[in-house]
């Protein structure tokens, strides 16, 4: 599944997403009221207008939104013209078949014509502000591609990690080569087009490369608790979720002490919503986290791009220990 | 050159891969010139203890450290009677680094060159030690302890068990539940530092806000007759009260807290 928007070419958005219908939902009860209030401002009248819209542009917009969730598929795989010509035929059709079984129903439904007039605003209307929100929201995914390579790893982890495997190189060269293969691979994950989702697993191998480094540099501080029951590997994620998260985590929570420290990772499925909870210690008296709000509003971003309102990702802070909650749909490649 | 002693080279960094390779470099230093590892440290307090019985020449101080960091240890070893040189070591630290080049500090950048650790190395005797002044606009923030010279061994008075702080004629008085020690410091760099920390109940004292336990009228009475009258501050964990100075008894209604 590829991103909702597209910088370049424009796309339709992922019908099946229920903030995107919510939206959608929104948006035209917004455009009745205010046709509404072009015709009265009496409160009564008011509702009698209103009631008398909805029961012709709510059928309509109901029915289309169930096509359209049935069409999302094909309407994602078209190319954006094709995808929008295939809308608003959708709508055409929609419209009319609803304005002949509606029209013996009401017989102030007027000529067909304004149905089309009107299906055809409202579906020009959408197409134009779900182009615009793509538009405004692509930057943020090159941004996110740009911190993936600056702000993502930490300099500091960088040149810690290399000096790291320079001294291993005399006393155990073998080593040496296993975390520089391990470093070669979280660099080729970075520098990828991370704008695609990713399956879980393979963010976990990521994860578990970091921490393999990580745990070279820190030896017996840093303990990595996994508890994965069940999980499926091949939930579909936006790339660089958990690794900058971890990397929060032993940067604010392990390396700031002189003990060992746990950093707990829980991953779980719970029917259609995949739950992720992460763990360090931390203390509230330390100066917190500039690095990790930044890190933290470009995943919410793109937990946002990706998911609209269907994921959410939350930060608790506890006495001694804080905690990031993430809850994202459980969406699969397959179709 | 030969007639030299050995120079003697602490190594303090809280990674072990990290030590283990400078360790590696000494080594190789150690072919051109007289060189002697005194010791290695995995934290501030482990370095500082180490220094006042190694006999360090020259300290490779790790800046980012859990507790006590590299120019915290830095400020505190300048405590001792013959404080090594230090060469700070770090891996990125973009704010650090442009003071070291501003004040001419020695650094060594991570991953380390051997031939930029034998030119350290050779200098270090002749380089002249960082100062005071220095290290703090190095580290703005306030020190996580304080600590004094006893009998050549440095002492560190981690900050939340200073009840109060009290100037006397060249020293100040540092008063824990357990102890009292004497430090070389200015009062009012003092009250500057730990700003919020401490509250000034007098011309010659602060207090930690955490210790007070309450107020109380005029029992203490100080050599300037100021308490006469007034208030006087009860502290938790010692039973010695402390005058509250006729300019400051705002203080006692702010804190409320009247016994």
């Amino acid at each position: 599944m590829s991103i909702n928007q597209n910088a370049n070419t424009g796309a339709l958005p992922n019908f099946r997403n229920l903030g995107i219908l919510l939206r959608i939902l929104v948006i035209v009860d917004g455009i009745c009221l205010a046709a509404a209030l072009l015709e009265t401002s009496e409160p009564l009248a008011l509702m009698e207008v209103l009631v008398g819209m909805s029961a012709q542009v709510q059928p309509i917009l109901l029915l289309s939104l169930l096509l359209l969730a049935a069409a999302n598929d094909l309407l994602q795989r078209l190319d954006y013209r094709r995808a929008v010509a295939l809308l608003v035929a959708i709508e055409f059709c929609t419209a009319t078949a609803m304005y002949f079984l509606g029209h013996h129903l009401f017989d102030a439904a007027g000529a067909l014509e304004r149905y089309w007039l009107f299906t055809l605003l409202i579906t020009g209307v959408l197409i134009g502000y779900f182009d615009l929100r793509g538009r405004a929201l692509s930057p943020a995914l090159t941004e996110a591609r740009l911190q993936a390579l600056q702000a993502r790893i930490r300099p500091h982890f960088l040149f810690n990690s290399i000096n790291a495997v320079l001294s291993l190189m005399r006393q155990d060269p073998r080593r040496a080569e296993q975390v520089m293969e391990d470093l070669a691979e979280m660099f080729r994950v970075l520098m990828a087009d991370n704008r695609q989702l990713t399956p879980f697993s393979q963010e976990i191998e990521l994860a578990k490369q970091y921490l393999n480094i990580e745990q070279l540099r820190l030896g017996d501080r840093l303990r990595v608790e996994w508890d994965v029951v069940d999980f499926p590997g091949d939930a579909l994620i936006p790339p660089l979720v958990l690794q900058p998260l971890l990397e929060n985590a032993v940067y604010h929570g392990i390396e700031p002490r002189v003990e060992p420290g746990v950093v707990a990772i829980s991953l779980r499925c719970e029917r259609d919503r995949v739950r992720v909870v992460l763990r360090n210690p931390y203390r509230p008296d330390s100066e917190h986290h500039v690095g990790n709000r930044m890190a933290l509003a470009n995943i919410r971003e793109r937990l946002a791009l990706h998911f609209d309102s269907e994921a959410s990702i939350k930060m608790v802070a506890g006495n001694d220990t804080y905690e990031v909650q993430i809850v994202m749909p459980y969406v699969t490649g397959r179709a | 050159m030969s007639d030299m002693p050995p120079l003697r080279v602490l190594i303090v960094d809280d990674e072990a891969p990290a030590r283990n390779r400078l360790r590696d470099l000494i080594g190789d230093c150690a072919l051109k010139m007289q060189l002697e590892i005194a010791g290695e440290a995995a934290n501030g307090r482990q370095a500082l203890d180490l220094l006042s019985t190694c006999n360090a020449d020259v300290v490779l101080l790790d800046i980012r450290m859990p507790e006590i960091d590299g120019i915290e240890v830095a400020q505190h070893l300048q405590k001792l009677e013959k404080p090594p040189a230090v060469i700070f070591t770090t891996a990125y630290d973009a704010y650090a680094l442009k003071a070291f080049e501003v004040h001419a500090v020695d650094y060594l950048l991570k991953p380390i060159r051997v031939a930029r650790l034998l030119d350290a190395l050779s200098r270090a005797r002749a380089v002249a030690p960082v100062g005071a002044e220095v290290l703090h606009e190095l580290r703005r923030e306030a020190r996580s302890h304080l600590s004094v010279n006893e009998r050549g061994r440095i002492h560190l008075i981690p900050l939340a068990e200073v009840l109060f702080l009290k100037a006397e004629l060249k020293y100040v008085t540092v008063r824990t539940a357990a102890r009292e020690f004497l430090l070389e410091e200015s009062l009012a760099r003092l009250e500057q530092e730990f700003l919020g920390r401490f509250v000034r109940i007098h011309r010659n004292c602060l207090v930690a806000k955490e210790a007070i336990r309450g107020f109380e009228r005029g029992v203490a009475i100080d050599a300037d007759g100021d308490g006469e009258g007034g208030w006087s501050v009860v502290l938790n964990h010692v039973a010695e009260k402390l005058p509250v100075s006729r300019r400051q008894q705002h203080i006692v209604r702010e804190f409320g807290r009247i016994l």
